[in-house]
């Protein structure tokens, strides 16, 4: 196992460092440069070039380059053009926001795309099979933008259930010890702290959460219904198991495989989805960090954060694996 | 096939729906807002950057600190005028190189100090003694717009300094003097990155230091510590909750005016327009700028104020001479004016308030000319000159940005289309070409397009300030080269006389219009959006609302 976890790990640098080599070249390419989009649009061409001057952009290519990489292994992701703050630190910064958000967007996906897909199977050709195949498939279709935009009009507007925007409501005092407010809130006992979060989670939560639901309950759906149909199921069937055991330890179990990897490429997503999620609800976290950085052509930032999302994958595929050797025991024995 | 549904699915719905319940029974109580105590929270499109103004040079830092810091000149409540800010009244000498403000007594920093001409000149002599990387354009933009350089520049690029000395001739009067006039003079003294900041806080951060290597500078920690800066604006900074993206601001009590009429103000980021507008529909702001014009109409018939601002911009239609040889020639860039309908393009895309512009700024700055040459829209006049020119069959490439609205041109897209029908209507063919906003500025100012949208919002109330923006000498984003013109603006520019300013202006108005380097299309008024319950303050041409002047309605 220690030498799986070794292997896995060091195949993160090639990984990385191909990526790097990727972005860097990328990043380059993008015509207008951050002389521009920081700059007033009357900047006068001798302050661009000044400002050219002072970022560095000045020098080869190469040498920008190894600068950047060197910056890198010191894990230094440069600072952001925007603020004049380290990369890291804003993202530190942001990074329980987009933390509490995508677990609340997993939580949700997870906790109803199993039992949907599970349900959706077993009543195969129903109209729950039929809902949930069909709602999933809207689920895919529909734009993060346009769903927020539905759910802001009815919840928000309409019902008055829940804000439309922010993490919490304007100046809500709270004891902050961490950024993560819902643990804080509750480690403090501030409960009106946590029920405000949590509100104000809500609707960007199932926003996000609306593509890796749909993903979940086809998967569930199919591989249960591939499992239904396998000889061990009707052997223990046939000898009379008792139901919720066939389920849990011969149906679920087997089905969950391919389940648990999509759950582990959508977790990775969803910090990527965040971007749009958290711009539309003016959520203030990574993504909506990296959306104004878009906009202002920030490299520092733009580059630090596929760095992250890439590292994050690549974790997250370690993590599945080691799932799977606990889901099956045939992994184990390889 | 319909199966019943089990009781095992109902039980979770049914919890779900007494949560439901429970949210409402919450979510209303907490919105029970308006009253006298609430804060005002107002939807910025951004965080601020930097506690400090001076290193910054955007709207929504400039927003924030016109409440809390005080420049020795300011423009007039809802207007463009400028007048006495810090500085009760000013005077200039006959040749516009020294500048004398008399300052208001009695007022006070947030800490506590008072304000004196020596805490001016303080100010002025920091920024004019700045060393390092604070001499980077990106953070001391305006400084080096206003005043050139500094007392030691460190970057040959950099020109000689205009600030000569700042002196305190008595307790309440300070001295400015620059090296020559320039038209920027007063306007310049009036903007916000000039915010006067307290003694105690210039003590306290005289050491402060931008720190690393080039290319990755890093802002020294008292430009986002609230408590380390004081201004002696109606507000104080409370907090700045960076996670949040959210500026809290606090009445300042001992203001030398009127004090502020809430108590507590907060900007909130929502960099989303859409956002922003359905977050002032659901209650959770109080207010946001850079209302779509679309989006006008429907806030008010649903009940939110949204007052619009006297206008203060321009959008024309650039002409690169350069690029294509054709609009070197007069007769062809007549009839690209003849061909145009810009009346269709204020009444169809532009707010209510817009107009038609016939000069390179609106008729709210000094120096707008009655009498310059006119090009009515006149589709048989412009295919004629186009005959005439032996251009019947122009081809010409024509640039528009994505993805982006500027107070001046709300939708550039649909502004394209209309110019872009027009002009085939006559027999041109149009090669359409669209970039992202920082590259298409890009390209623009580098001269790759022959045809392309822009604008411009003024600083402060000074022709110069807009035709001395494009026109002033030859640059790539126009491609023509008119000495004549360009001697004669650096004249006007630096004609200390205001009156005899003004009417250099006017002809220069009526000599651009002549050669016609664009076309002048339109003047935007920008919206802004209140909720029902605040009285607002008075809206400034310039986005400079003083915030203070609002208030919870009775």
């Amino acid at each position: 196992m220690l030498r799986f976890l070794v292997r896995r790990t060091l195949q993160l640098i090639p990984t990385l460092g191909g990526l790097s080599i990727l972005l860097f070249v990328w990043l380059q390419r993008l015509p207008g440069g951050p002389e521009y989009a920081l700059l007033p649009d009357d900047a006068t061409p001798e302050q661009r070039e000044q400002m050219r001057r002072s970022l560095g952009l000045e020098e080869p290519i190469a040498v920008q380059y190894l600068t950047f990489l060197r910056r890198i292994l010191q894990g230094d992701l440069g600072t952001s053009l925007q603020t004049g703050r380290p990369v890291l630190e804003e993202f530190l910064t942001r990074f329980p926001a987009t933390f509490e958000l995508s677990v609340t967007a997993m939580a949700i996906a997870v906790s109803v795309g199993l039992p949907l897909g599970y349900l959706a199977a077993r009543r195969r050709g129903g109209v729950l099979d039929f809902a949930a195949v069909g709602g999933s498939l809207l689920g895919i279709c529909t734009p993060v933008f346009f769903l927020a935009f539905v759910l802001k009009v009815v919840f928000s507007e309409g019902l008055g259930l829940f804000p439309s925007a922010f993490r919490l409501s304007p100046g809500l005092s709270r004891t902050e010890l961490s950024g993560f407010v819902v643990l804080d809130g509750l480690r403090t006992g501030e409960l009106d702290v946590v029920w405000d979060a949590l509100l104000h989670l809500a609707l960007p939560g199932v926003a996000l959460a609306s593509i890796p639901l749909a993903v979940i309950v086809r998967m569930t759906r199919a591989s249960v219904l591939e499992v239904l149909d396998e000889d061990y199921v009707r052997t223990a069937d046939a000898k009379g198991l008792h139901r919720s055991t066939v389920r849990t330890r011969h149906v679920m179990r087997n089905a969950m495989l391919p389940v648990v990897t999509s759950i582990g490429l959508l977790t990775g997503s969803l910090f990527a989805g965040a971007v749009l999620t958290e711009s539309v609800f003016a959520f203030p976290g990574i993504g909506s960090f990296v959306y104004v950085a878009t906009q202002t052509r920030d490299y520092p930032v733009l580059t630090g954060f596929i760095l992250v999302i890439a590292a994050m994958y690549v974790l997250i595929n370690l993590l599945v694996d080691i799932s799977y050797s606990l889901l099956d025991p045939r992994v184990r024995a390889q | 096939m319909f199966t019943k549904p089990s009781r095992k699915l109902l039980a979770p719905l049914a919890a779900a729906a007494s949560l439901t319940l429970l949210a409402t029974a919450c979510a209303e109580s907490e919105r029970d807002e308006g009253g006298q105590e609430a804060p005002f929270v107002f939807g910025s499109a951004g965080d601020i950057k930097s506690l400090d103004p001076f290193l910054a040079n955007d709207g929504e830092t400039f927003r924030y600190s016109r409440q809390v810091f005080q420049t020795l000149l300011e423009h007039e409540s809802g207007g463009s005028e400028i007048v006495g800010g810090l500085a009760e009244d000013w005077e200039q000498s006959e040749d516009g190189t020294v500048w004398t403000f008399h300052l208001r007594d009695g007022v006070v920093f947030h800490d506590g100090d008072e304000l004196d001409a020596e805490a001016v000149c303080a100010n002025f002599d920091r920024w004019h003694n700045l060393s390092g990387p604070w001499q980077s354009s990106n953070n001391s933009y305006y400084w080096q717009a206003i005043f050139g350089g500094f007392a030691e520049n460190e970057d040959e690029a950099l020109p000689e300094s205009r600030y000569v000395s700042c002196e305190a001739t008595d307790e309440l009067t300070a001295v400015i003097t620059i090296t020559e006039y320039s038209s920027i003079f007063p306007g310049g003294f009036s903007l916000a990155a000039f915010g006067i900041m307290s003694p105690s806080t210039l003590e306290a951060i005289a050491d402060a230091e931008i720190t690393g290597e080039e290319g990755n500078y890093s802002l020294p920690d008292y430009t986002r510590t609230p408590g380390t800066v004081a201004g002696t604006g109606p507000f104080t900074v409370e907090e700045w909750n960076r996670d949040q993206a959210e500026v809290t601001l606090k009445r300042f009590d001992d203001y030398w005016g009127d004090t502020a009429g809430f108590e507590t103000m907060i900007l909130r980021a929502i960099p989303d327009e859409n956002a922003r507008r359905q977050a002032l529909e659901a209650g959770d702001i109080h207010g946001y700028d850079l209302v779509a014009p679309a989006d006008v109409e429907p806030l008010v018939e649903a009940g939110f104020q949204v007052p619009t601002r006297d206008v203060f911009n321009v959008l024309y239609l650039a002409y690169q001479q350069e690029t294509n040889e054709a609009l070197a020639e007069l007769e062809v860039r007549q009839a690209l004016a003849h061909a145009v309908d810009r009346q269709r393009i204020v009444d169809t895309i532009l707010p209510e308030g817009g107009e038609v512009a016939t000069q390179f700024h609106p008729d709210t700055l000094d120096g707008w000319s009655p009498d310059v040459t006119t090009y009515e829209y006149d589709p048989e006049r412009a295919e004629e000159l186009l005959e005439e020119a032996g251009h019947a069959d122009l081809t010409i490439d024509f640039c528009y940005p994505t993805e982006v609205t500027r107070p001046y041109m709300p939708a550039p897209r649909d502004i394209f289309d209309v110019i872009s029908a027009d002009l085939e209507a006559v027999g041109v063919t149009v090669e359409a070409k669209s970039y992202e906003w920082t590259e298409y500025i890009g390209r623009t100012d580098s001269g790759e397009c022959s045809l392309y949208l822009l604008g411009w919002t003024g600083d402060y109330n000074d022709a110069y300030n807009f035709i001395g923006t494009w026109f002033a000498v030859q640059n790539d984003a126009w491609g023509m080269d008119e000495p004549e013109l360009f001697d004669a603006m650096a004249e006007a520019s630096s004609n200390p006389d205001q009156e005899e300013r003004i009417a250099a202006y006017q002809e220069l108005n009526e000599q651009i219009m002549e050669i016609l380097p664009g076309l002048p299309i339109s003047s935007s008024p920008p919206s802004i959006a209140f909720a029902a319950n605040v009285e607002p303050p008075a809206v400034s041409p310039l986005t400079q609302e003083n915030f203070a002047e609002g208030s919870w309605k009775e």
